[in-house]
């Protein structure tokens, strides 16, 4: 792969070999894995940090050995040039000398355009957040979120938090607020006990997972057991709970996080037109071969927006990618043994975390389902598809661009939203004014 | 960069003009969510909202920082910061400008 010069930071225009979007442990992979090719690699992250969610740094944080290998062996490499704050906002124009595609991007000062012939795709996954009543109070987030927030910096020591939803995050964030001193008053977990001791006796063929999963073991966890509505007036103060077929119970919290699962990150991926149905995510998550390889020729995809497998199996994946992106095929080829074992805990995880029915009911009429335009279940219900109620309502057209409410539809309603088109998220006036039209006189790669 | 024990060095912030210290290292979305309510912005039909998602996705924690839209789960406090939670209080208007 030729070495391409970097240009200065000023530029609107810039170019890589190798563009790796996401700088959680799958990019952080790949860009180690193909660093020793010499290719010029660029990384990008939304975060202020490195890491992605399970490796996510701050005030309060003591990160784990491997990710502080990573991060420093990352910083060791002088071909690798890590831009965090950075977001991808569309696509730029082709490049028209050397034909190579083009990202646009923004940070907090400036926007450009990024060209690059390869480009690996490690955007993640988010959490599948349903509505209930209650669940735009002040007070609610995700699972995944208050670790975020507490990671961030959000002191929660003394505080009552209760936690519903679905799968070992739910654990883990109950773990994570347990240890910087919050009181958890209970863990709903919607499964059954049976399908939790199912998963649980599958564990020791995972012995890390299994130990783990030991860790995380929480006295206030009920099967069987979801969210009814979040109560509270200027914020939650309480939460109404089901538990199995007839009870109810409310407990007074501080703080309540949900979450139903995981929604592979998939808008960049199909924006470039790289095609869906990755086996470990419900046929959701970007498509890819053996080599990591996309449906579209120089997209790669590693990581959770393929399936849901955790940090091991998007570490592998990740340097699968990294390694077939720099054209060494058969280090790539050499680590497929050790991702099989990943993609059996991934399956085990999926059989056994699948959604009760009674989730997909939890709305009223009058409870909001798409929160940045403010349209309720009711309006929603008549609809026909996602077309249509984007036409009639305005849901899915906020600022999130559908990524909440989309999912959230997908789910409720079975709808499957459309493939995202440029622009991704809100842009700058003078980003847009980076990445078209097309220079007819392209700036001579500078270095 | 890691370490959770030291004495916590701070920064001030200003929220709404009304000035905080925060532990450096702080995202605004902690930052907010530290005092109750946590108020990020107002919606559409004049509901608060504070930080959902808390990684870049929701965009419910969209406030103005030093006059830009920013998102503020993904934005560190630094010494002076100006943070006001009255971004996107009309509809179609993502970004006000100060």
């Amino acid at each position: 792969m030729p070495m391409t010069p970097t240009a200065p930071p000023s530029a609107a225009h810039e170019h890589c070999d190798l563009l790796i979007i996401g700088a959680g442990p799958a990019g952080m992979a790949a860009a180690l894995a193909a660093a020793p090719s010499g290719a010029s690699i660029t990384v990008v992250d939304d975060n202020p940090q490195p890491g992605g969610q399970i490796w996510r740094g701050g005030p309060q944080v003591a990160l784990p050995a491997l990710a502080q290998q990573h991060r420093s062996a990352l910083a060791q490499h002088t071909n690798i040039r890590v831009l965090t704050g950075t977001r991808v906002v569309g696509l730029g124009a082709t490049h028209p000398t050397d034909k190579a595609p083009a990202l646009l991007l923004e940070d907090a000062d400036r926007g450009w355009t990024q060209h690059s012939h390869r480009t690996v795709l490690c955007t993640g996954a988010r959490e599948l957040l349903l509505p209930f009543p209650g669940w735009t109070l002040p007070g609610v987030t995700g699972a995944g979120a208050l670790q975020a927030l507490i990671k961030a910096g959000l002191d929660v020591r003394g505080q009552r938090i209760a936690m519903a939803g679905t799968g070992p995050l739910l654990l883990a964030a109950a773990a994570t607020a347990i240890q910087a001193g919050a009181t958890v008053v209970r863990i709903a977990e919607q499964a059954s006990w049976a399908s939790l001791a199912g998963f649980a006796a599958q564990l020791p063929r995972w012995p890390a997972k299994a130990l783990q999963a030991l860790a995380l073991l929480n006295p206030h966890l009920r099967a069987s057991t979801h969210v009814l509505e979040a109560q509270g007036t200027v914020q939650v103060q309480s939460v109404r709970l089901r538990r199995g077929m007839q009870g109810e119970e409310t407990i007074a919290c501080d703080r309540l996080a949900c979450g139903f699962g995981l929604v592979p990150n998939t808008q960049l991926g199909q924006l470039l037109g790289c095609a869906l149905g990755g086996p470990l995510s419900n046929g959701q998550g970007l498509a890819v071969d053996a080599q990591m390889r996309t449906s579209v020729p120089g997209v790669y995809a590693a990581g959770e927006c393929t399936g849901f497998g955790g940090s091991e199996r998007a570490l592998v994946q990740g340097a699968m990618a990294g390694h077939a992106a720099a054209g060494q095929v058969q280090q790539a080829r050499a680590l497929r043994p050790q991702l099989a074992r990943w993609d059996g805990f991934a399956q085990a995880l999926q059989a056994s975390f699948v959604l009760n029915g009674a989730i997909n009911t939890l709305a009223r009429p009058d409870t909001l389902v798409c929160r940045c335009e403010d349209v309720p279940y009711a309006d929603l219900a008549p609809r026909q598809g996602w077309i249509d109620a984007k036409l009639h309502t305005r849901c899915g057209m906020g600022a999130c661009q559908g990524r909440i409410c989309g999912a959230a539809t997908q789910q409720l309603f079975g709808w499957t939203p459309a493939a995202p088109r440029h622009l991704l998220a809100p842009a700058r006036i003078g980003t847009l004014a980076a990445c078209a039209p097309t220079p007819s006189t392209p700036e001579a790669p500078t270095g | 960069m890691t370490s959770p024990s030291p004495p916590p060095h701070t920064v001030q912030i200003t929220v709404d003009g009304i000035p905080r210290q925060v532990p450096a290292g702080t995202s605004v979305a902690a930052a907010l969510a530290q005092q109750p309510p946590g108020t990020a912005r107002t919606s559409v039909t004049g509901e608060a909202r504070a930080p959902l998602c808390g990684m870049g996705v929701c965009h419910e924690c969209r406030v103005r920082i030093q006059g830009r839209i920013r998102l503020a789960c993904q934005t560190v406090c630094t010494e002076g910061l100006q943070i006001h939670t009255d971004a996107g209080t009309a509809p179609g208007s993502a970004t006000p400008c100060p």
